[in-house]
């Protein structure tokens, strides 16, 4: 049972009637038993029933949905796949879940603009298949590639392993269509580069559904290199790994992936997808090079080289196509090979500078020992962005709260060595509270004036991303500076750790 | 011009910080002596700043192979309209926390807020490069720069004058060695000082008293305008000389925009610089900019009137 909000109280016999008089009945969930798998995203610790799923099947549908919630005020969480690790497709208890899974075309493919048209339910996998003919793919590649959307990319700006040379979803998008809450279409951006105004497609893409709801994406097609080749090296020390990641970007390198694993994380991958790693090392780097053939030559002989000064005792260059999957397998296999070593795993997503990833490790090994938890490490080293996955039992009391806490040292502790709480994933409703940390209220104020600008009513995702002030005074404990609290012109209160807490206790019974 | 200065470069992060006065010129030298670049090419003009670098969110020759100013923009310190001291973005490459106000600046004309000091990635010089010259009329060239843009070709800038195309190869000794073996063409020698000179824009095709920037698809064929000066970023941007009344009118039937770039005052208080806006984006425009600067005193009626 969830606290009664005073915000939003919706009447959901009264929504119901609006809905079905605007969705075909396939396109509406209203009871229990088809509400159910929609109540958490890959975040499975956060969990909540909305009072209604629409699953629209065009944009009119879409606008229809937004235009009707306005009217009676009912807050809109959007959803592409589900496989968000932040939290940030949770549902509203007095909400709506506007489903984009069912606007699954791709509407066009230029081969000769390089750019590909796409309704937001299409698969990230999707593009690269539909471009593939051309000898064109979309680079962006979160580990999920296989089942989350470009409308779910945008929103949180996914990454991948090919972002250090190719960059996150921002880079790779043209133009969006958007919904405003109150149901008004607007494109921005073009096909055409600097459209003019303001560069909005900077402010939509990852800002989590709070902004409006994107119903097309053009995104830009790269021509696939005509060679890509990993080399995986070990080392016998965690920092010597850390510092050859920095030696590789000092030496004027920038490859078109780098990875890291810890040995927690090589021994749980291995028995799983047999990609070939050395078990014995405290840590391997997969280092990618593509482009022609010349070119990866001669970048994979000056990488060696500096792995070989930087201490690694062990290479392995991948001799065929086949190979350098398999290397590649066993990262991108990397969450699930965790979730078979454990009960429950909590994935983190904090960026640091890279020279710090050798510090954050030694952090990493102590937090393991205070919260009396395992953590394995797969970073995506090029940029600086770790994934601890912190295992735990969800069934032994008291666990998932130590998972939560060591999570949030490890996301503050990101912050202090001058990195950022997420890289990828999102703030969502999980890292809410590292947001206080991580930003001043000005800075909070601005987001929320933001958001005002295009959802007045913020009815768009209510509650994730930009925590209020309220949230921040209450987690303001974080914030004691020489005996003064940040925020001391709010009084306390704890009106939403209670809930939070309500809410824990409810997925830990889901579980 | 005095607030300047290089705050914080490490090299092996990527990332330089610096005053908004600092001289582009002065950024550059510094990461010379890395072996490091702004890859977004900004021209120099005579002593041209970071702040304003950023502000009008000019891109330079190489933009088509790295990307836009506003790509490369890491974080931002600002002053809005009420006078408060923000921080957005920061000096990681990967951050997605909270709404993307950095790169919001970029371009934003001074319209939103002050920009104090930038953070900006930066990247390793190439190792080798080389410039080709083709003889091609335009659509020829255009033909030809969308059929190499689909390729994995090391192209990183191309500029066509008067039936000349110049196309820059960067990368790898040997890649661009064996993509100069494939594509052929003429070897251009003194090629950079060719490439400054579309950079900084003291190439004759950028003379005229009047001159019209079109964004345009890449593949996009030409419009019906006389007066074509040069071509570049693949084919997606096109200069044109002249009073073109259907300017703007060209572009958008081509699915692209046209700025008004250079022209006499007179010319440029009858028409803004900038395509306008459909109403529902002016709409929120203008929302926006109220949430940076509530009364409207930052350079006011600056990129739009109503702003």
């Amino acid at each position: 049972m969830t606290l009664p909000d005073p915000l939003f109280s919706t009447n959901k016999a009264a929504l119901a009637a609006r809905l079905k008089a605007i969705l075909p009945a396939h396109c509406l969930l209203l009871d229990e038993e088809d509400l159910r798998p929609y109540e958490c995203d890959g975040l499975t610790a956060y969990r909540e029933l909305p009072m209604a799923v629409c699953l629209p099947e065009n944009e009119a549908q879409v606008v229809d949905v937004l235009r009707t919630c306005h009217h009676l005020g009912v807050p809109v969480v959007a959803r592409g796949a589900g496989t968000g690790l932040s939290g940030g497709a949770m549902p509203h208890a007095h909400g709506v879940v506007l489903s984009l899974a069912r606007l699954n075309n791709v509407l066009r493919v230029d081969r000769v603009a390089r750019l590909a048209v796409v309704q937001p339910g299409v698969r990230n996998l999707a593009v690269s298949e539909a471009a593939a003919p051309f000898g064109l793919y979309y680079a962006p590649d979160p580990s999920s590639q296989i089942a989350c959307t470009l409308g779910g990319n945008v929103a949180e700006n996914s990454g991948g392993v090919h972002c250090l040379k190719y960059g996150l979803t921002v880079p790779n998008v043209l133009r969006l269509r958007v919904v405003s809450i109150e149901g008004e279409i607007f494109e921005i951006g073009s096909e055409a580069p600097d459209a003019p105004g303001y560069d909005l497609l900077a402010l939509l893409i990852g800002s989590e559904g709070m902004l409006g709801v994107v119903t097309e994406v053009t995104v830009k097609l790269v021509p696939k290199p005509e060679l890509a080749q990993v080399v995986m090296a070990s080392f016998a020390d965690v920092s010597q790994a850390g510092d050859a990641v920095a030696a590789i970007i000092a030496a004027g390198i920038i490859p078109a992936g780098l990875e890291m694993m810890d040995k927690a994380a090589t021994a749980a991958v291995e028995p799983y997808v047999n990609a070939g790693y050395d078990l014995s090392a405290a840590a391997i780097l997969l280092c990618e090079s593509d482009g022609t053939q010349e070119e990866v030559a001669e970048e994979i002989s000056r990488v060696t080289a500096v792995l070989i000064a930087a201490g690694a005792n062990g290479i392995k260059v991948s001799q065929s196509e086949a190979e350098r999957v398999r290397f590649w397998a066993g990262r991108k296999a990397a969450f699930p090979a965790i979730g078979r070593i454990t009960p429950d795993y909590y994935c983190m997503d904090g960026t640091i500078p890279r020279r710090r990833l050798a510090e954050m490790l030694a952090a990493i090994t102590v937090m393991e020992s205070k919260y009396r938890l395992r953590c394995a490490n797969v970073f995506h080293a090029g940029d600086g962005n770790l994934h601890p996955l912190i295992m735990y039992d969800a069934s032994k009391s008291g666990e998932w709260e130590r998972a939560e806490a060591f999570g949030a040292e490890i996301l503050e502790l990101s912050v202090a060595l001058g990195g950022s709480i997420t890289g990828e994933h999102g703030v969502g409703i999980e890292k809410i509270n590292q947001m206080c940390v991580q930003y001043k209220t000005p800075e909070l104020e601005t987001f929320h004036r933001i958001k005002a600008a295009f959802d007045e009513t913020g009815l768009l995702n209510p509650g994730k991303a930009v925590p209020s002030l309220h949230r921040c005074a209450e987690y303001g404990r974080m914030h004691v500076h020489g005996g003064e609290t940040k925020f001391p012109e709010l009084e306390r209160f704890d009106a939403l750790s209670r809930r939070c807490r309500l809410r824990t206790k409810r997925a830990l019974h889901h579980c | 011009m005095h607030y300047r200065g290089v705050v914080a470069y490490e090299p092996s992060e990527l990332y330089i910080t610096a005053k908004c006065g600092t001289p582009i010129s002065e950024i550059e030298a510094v990461l010379a002596e890395k072996g490091q670049m702004l890859a977004f090419e900004p021209p120099r003009f005579s002593g041209a700043t970071l702040g304003g670098c950023v502000a009008a969110g000019l891109s330079g020759p190489r933009r088509q192979q790295a990307g836009a100013v506003r790509d490369f923009v890491l974080g931002v310190k600002l002053i809005d309209g009420t006078g408060q001291v923000l921080d957005f973005g920061g000096q990681v490459m990967k951050n997605v926390a909270g709404y993307d106000v950095s790169r919001l600046i970029a371009g934003s004309m001074g319209t939103l807020g002050l920009i104090a000091e930038v953070t900006l990635k930066v990247l390793p010089q190439p190792v080798a490069e080389q410039t080709l010259c083709f003889a091609l009329d335009e659509s020829a060239a255009i033909a030809r720069l969308n059929q190499w843009g689909g390729q994995p070709l090391p192209i990183s800038a191309a500029f066509w004058h008067d039936g000349q195309l110049w196309l820059r190869l960067s990368g790898a000794r040997a890649a661009v060695e064996a993509a100069s073996r494939k594509l052929g063409g003429s070897v251009t020698v003194n090629a950079e000082k060719h490439w400054n000179s579309v950079r900084e824009q003291t190439h004759p095709a950028f003379a005229a008293p009047v001159l019209w920037r079109l964004a345009l698809p890449s593949c996009a064929p030409s419009p019906k305008l006389d007066g074509l000066q040069a071509i570049e970023w693949g084919g997606a941007l096109r200069w044109y000389d002249g009073n073109l009344e259907s300017a703007r009118d060209e572009a958008t039937r081509l699915g692209g925009h046209a700025v008004l770039y250079r022209a006499p005052e007179s010319q440029r208080c009858r028409e803004g610089a900038f395509a306008p806006l459909p109403p529902a984006l002016l709409a929120l425009h203008q929302r926006l900019k109220k949430t940076f600067d509530p009364k409207g005193i930052l350079n006011p009626g600056r990129i739009y009137a109503e702003f």
